[in-house]
């Protein structure tokens, strides 16, 4: 094989990595669409906001020291002690829990049957409040996540490459374990939706919102139930970007990546959220390779919007979705 | 004088169709344009004009664009920032190509390219609708500013990859560089606001901006009744994108005179604009001046409460109004969806009826 | 029925029907495998009052939809004013004089009653672009004439006093009127009314029968029109076609309608005792 084709797959190979970061965001945004009719574009800041929880959670940092510090002329950081990641998660997870609560208290609960578009805008709003929260809360500065996964180059995958193709790619073990982690997240929440009650009860607002509650299912309990799963996905999604490339804002918007996802992957379909974020995370890494001799580099930056367009217009539901008819 | 309409009868179409049927209005319009005119340039100091009033009318100019394509056609935008890039490029390219070229020509121009921009980037939304048509202008954004900072013939190979403005006249009195005095610069933005919301009205009022809010408030209906949505939708596109456009001429031409493509007109310009589209009024140009007041002002009030005042640190004023500023974003779209000027409607329904409320 | 005279003749009340204008042969519309119209002819003649009727599902609002243009029919053709009517978007079909109202009102929810009566004149009005952003002499004159006609649609259907309110504010009767006004200020050849009276009382159905009967009568209008109640349908309409499952099974006046077997079978037997 010709040292080019080994280089393109080596391209697509790390693609996977990012692919999946899009794919989780993406995942978050299918759960709450499919459930509400809203897209959540704060997707991306919650993934953000749990990853700075749970680091300022560690490190026992104290909540809004930064604020308070200016107001009071004190000079407080931290309580002093350290919480282990078994801790950590749990009460992050309590965190986001709250937010979802908190969110469909005050936000959600007052824009029902408002159009769509004005939701989305809401969310907008939503994301940015989230940034600047969290921000104050914890600090802007970029952060070090480490939860225990083995960071750096996997030998096992260098070796395994260099026996057969006598060159060795570099990949990350983190985006190794990043993959296990989506598969065990989709399959959880797959069991979770076909054979628990509440799965039931979501799959039946999902279809119809106006018949679920004719047969007495609580909007708002589903609304709180699938913000939270989405917050829990978005902390997945912030261990994993954290670890990887430190906490911070650039986080956010890898939620901007995600509507392109959804539009591949349809904006309903689960399998379409992580089919659709690998197809965008290997595209637009091995456009780049490809094209970088005749246009120029970064054109990550757009890639996946155009590729979005250019399937907006030829296949507007999606590669899962399915079609709609237009009624009068 | 009591605010009301009583007494003030409307004997043909066309002072019933006025932009100001209560004479009040009208007297307070000519008030407000005989301050910005006389009085204004009087006893402006320069910090007020380059840190308040000059931005404040160039997002007004944006602001009136982008909520052409919201407010009133209903197709959401996250682009605006990459589209008035096109403006401030447009703007540099015919400065630099064609040096003796009137300077407010120039800018009129750049407002056409842009619209031009517009239309090819407002094609796919005669098939996608919604926060689809978000991804379309976000394809907008992110691949104009990387084309714009790739290829060297838009900046003319500067060294830097900045570009920045010629000094030019007209009339004699410096507009662009670094001598403009700020009374032209002022005068010149003062203009093109007043020109662009009157363009804006006009259109609005007439069978255009029926054909657009036909096609906003129910699409398939209005195709039915007759509105080629085609027509309708691209022409949204492109008066959008030539205010837009305008503004952005205006941001590089006689405000900042110096730009990056990617720091200056970045996503998070997009989003400024249409922040103040939404807090303003979506569909209203008074809305669009509230609007852009608000969120230009906002800033300046925050950084002399917190930095100047109290001594806190700058980048956490900078958090602080992120949060206010989405904090209230939810506010506006729960309490009142049409924004500021739909408060300000209220208010004066309120006034017309006073002290006789019932 | 069949022995109209095909140049027109005069009806029992003195209205002059005209010679057929639209015609519809052997129309077939499917979605997907579901066949929503069979192979259905008729025609409408000028200046009557043309009603569809049957039961829910029957492809009654199918029918208006490939009238007015918004489906296109699988086989069949459309003959307009003698001609064979080529595929054409909706808003083209507008043009040639067929306007309609919907059954669940499809208002412009965020505009003033007096803008969405404006916009029904759309391909009326002539003004430029330029024109129309200068707003100078030609664009505001235009605009300006063009009301004064709205305001007599306005006069007409009695709707003065809410001219300026926002649609969205308005009960359901008045909705249905506006409508009404929206697709009369189009100055149309042929009005499409898809259930004018759904939902009314009988006071407001009283005043819309009166309008429908008044269109006709003073600006000549064809009207095409879906109804349920059968009382309002007996007596409006000049001739019925009633369809059940996407068929046609009765066409004729009104009595030879009430006297079909099929149709009495399929249909009236229920509502007739």
């Amino acid at each position: 094989m010709s040292d080019n084709v080994l280089f393109a797959m080596e391209a697509a190979l790390n693609g996977v990595t990012v692919g999946i970061m899009y794919s989780l965001v993406a995942l978050g945004f299918v759960l709450i669409f499919k459930a509400s009719g809203i897209f959540n574009f704060a997707q991306g800041v919650m993934a953000l906001f749990a990853a700075l929880t749970l680091v300022g959670l560690q490190n026992g940092q104290i909540p809004f020291a930064p604020i308070i510090n200016a107001a009071f002329g004190t000079s407080i950081h931290n309580f002093g002690w350290n919480l282990p990641s078994v801790v950590a998660i749990p009460l992050t997870v309590l965190v986001m829990i709250g937010m979802a609560w908190l969110i469909e208290r005050i936000v959600l609960k007052h824009l029902v049957n408002q159009e769509p578009i004005i939701l989305f805008m809401a969310t907008i709003g939503l994301a940015f409040f989230l940034e600047g929260l969290g921000d104050i809360m914890w600090g802007a500065e970029v952060k070090r996540l480490d939860v225990g996964i083995p960071q750096g180059m996997s030998s096992w995958v260098d070796e395994t490459t260099y026996n057969l193709f006598g060159y060795g790619f570099f990949i990350d073990t983190l985006s190794l374990y990043a993959l296990g982690i989506a598969a065990v997240l989709v399959t959880g929440l797959v069991l979770f939706s076909q054979y628990t009650k509440q799965g039931r009860a979501l799959r039946a607002v999902a279809d119809d919102h106006q018949a679920a509650l004719s047969v007495g299912i609580s909007l708002r309990f589903i609304w709180v139930l699938t913000w939270s799963i989405a917050g829990i996905v978005a902390l997945v999604a912030g261990i994993m970007w954290g670890s990887k490339s430190g906490v911070q804002f650039s986080l956010s918007l890898i939620a901007l990546k995600a509507l392109p996802v959804l539009i591949l992957g349809g904006f309903t379909s689960i399998p379409g959220a992580i089919v659709g974020g690998l197809l965008i995370g290997v595209g637009e890494k091995l456009f780049d390779f490809l094209m970088q001799p005749v246009i120029g580099g970064a054109t990550e930056n757009w890639f996946a919007y155009m590729l979005a367009l250019v399937f907006l217009l030829f296949r507007p539901q999606g590669l899962f979705g399915e079609r709609i008819i237009e009624r009068v | 004088m009591l605010y009301r309409e009583a007494g003030d009868f409307k004997t043909s179409y066309a002072s019933d169709n006025q932009t100001f049927p209560i004479r009040f209005d009208r007297y307070a319009y000519w008030v407000v344009m005989a301050v910005a005119f006389l009085v204004l340039p009087m006893v402006m100091n320069d910090y007020w004009a380059n840190s308040i009033v000059v931005p404040f009318m160039i997002y007004v100019i944006a602001a009136l664009g982008l909520n052409i394509l919201i407010g009133y056609t209903g197709l959401l935008s996250l682009g605006t920032a990459a589209f008035m890039a096109v403006g401030a490029y447009a703007t540099f390219k015919l400065t630099t190509a064609f040096p003796a070229m009137p300077i407010y020509l120039v800018f009129l121009l750049s407002g056409l390219v842009t619209s031009a921009v517009g239309v090819l980037f407002g094609l796919p939304s005669l098939k996608i609708k919604g926060f689809y048509l978000a991804v379309a202008t976000l394809a907008a954004q992110f691949f104009l500013i990387w084309l714009f900072t790739r290829y060297g013939w838009f900046f003319n190979y500067s060294s830097t990859g900045q570009i920045s403005m010629p000094e030019r006249s007209m009339f004699g009195v410096t507009i662009t560089g670094a001598t403009a005095s700020s009374t032209a610069v002022y005068f010149t933005c003062l203009i093109f606001t007043v020109a662009m919301a009157w363009l804006a009205r006009n259109l609005t009022r007439g069978q255009m901006g029926r054909t657009w809010m036909a096609i906003r408030d129910m699409d398939i209906a209005a195709e039915i009744i007759g509105v080629n949505p085609l027509i309708a939708k691209l022409s949204s596109f492109a008066v959008s994108s030539f205010f837009v456009g305008v503004a952005g001429a205006l941001m590089f031409g006689v405000y900042l005179g110096a730009v990056e493509a990617g720091e200056a007109f970045g996503i998070n310009k997009s989003f400024l604009v249409l922040f103040m589209v939404i807090i303003g009024g979506l569909g209203s140009i008074l809305g669009s001046f509230l609007g852009a007041a608000f969120l230009v002002v906002l800033p300046v009030l925050l950084k002399i409460l917190l930095v100047d005042n109290l001594g806190w640190p700058a980048d956490l004023a900078r958090h602080l109004e992120i949060m206010i500023i989405g904090a209230l974003i939810i506010v506006v779209l729960i309490a009142e969806p049409h924004g500021m000027a739909a408060l300000w409607r209220t208010i004066k329904d309120k006034l017309r009826l006073w002290p006789f409320p019932h | 029925m069949l022995d109209q005279p095909a140049e027109g003749y005069v009806t029992a009340d003195g209205r002059q029907i005209g010679p057929v204008v639209l015609e519809l042969k052997n129309i077939t519309l499917r979605f997907g495998g579901v066949e929503a119209i069979k192979n259905i002819s008729f025609d409408i003649r000028e200046g009557e009052i043309r009603a569809i009727i049957g039961p829910n599902g029957a492809g009654k609002s199918s029918m208006m939809n490939v009238i007015s243009g918004f489906y296109v029919p699988q086989e069949g053709e459309i003959l307009y004013k003698g001609y064979k009517r080529r595929k054409m978007p909706p808003y083209q079909v507008a043009r040639t004089g067929i306007a309609r109202t919907f059954q669940n009102i499809a208002l412009f929810e965020g505009m003033s009653v007096l803008d969405n009566i404006m916009t029904g004149r759309i391909n009326l009005m002539k003004s430029g672009f330029l024109k129309q952003a200068l707003w100078w002499g030609p664009a505001s004159r235009e605009e300006d004439e063009h009301r004064a006609k709205v305001e007599k649609v306005i006069d007409f259907l009695e709707i003065q006093h809410i001219r300026k309110t926002p649609v969205a504010r308005l009960p359901y009767g008045l909705k249905k009127r506006v409508e009404l006004a929206r697709a009369l200020a189009a100055e149309p050849q042929i009005l499409l009314l898809d259930e004018p009276m759904a939902g009314m009382n009988v006071e407001e159905k009283e005043d819309m029968s009166r309008f429908i009967l008044d269109v006709n009568d003073e600006f000549g209008t064809t009207i095409v029109l879906i109804e349920h109640d059968m009382g309002v349908v007996m007596d409006l309409s000049d001739r019925v076609v009633v369809m059940d499952y996407g068929k046609k099974i009765g066409d004729g006046t009104p009595d030879e309608v009430r006297g079909n077997q099929d149709v009495i079978d399929a249909y009236l037997g229920v509502a007739h005792e």
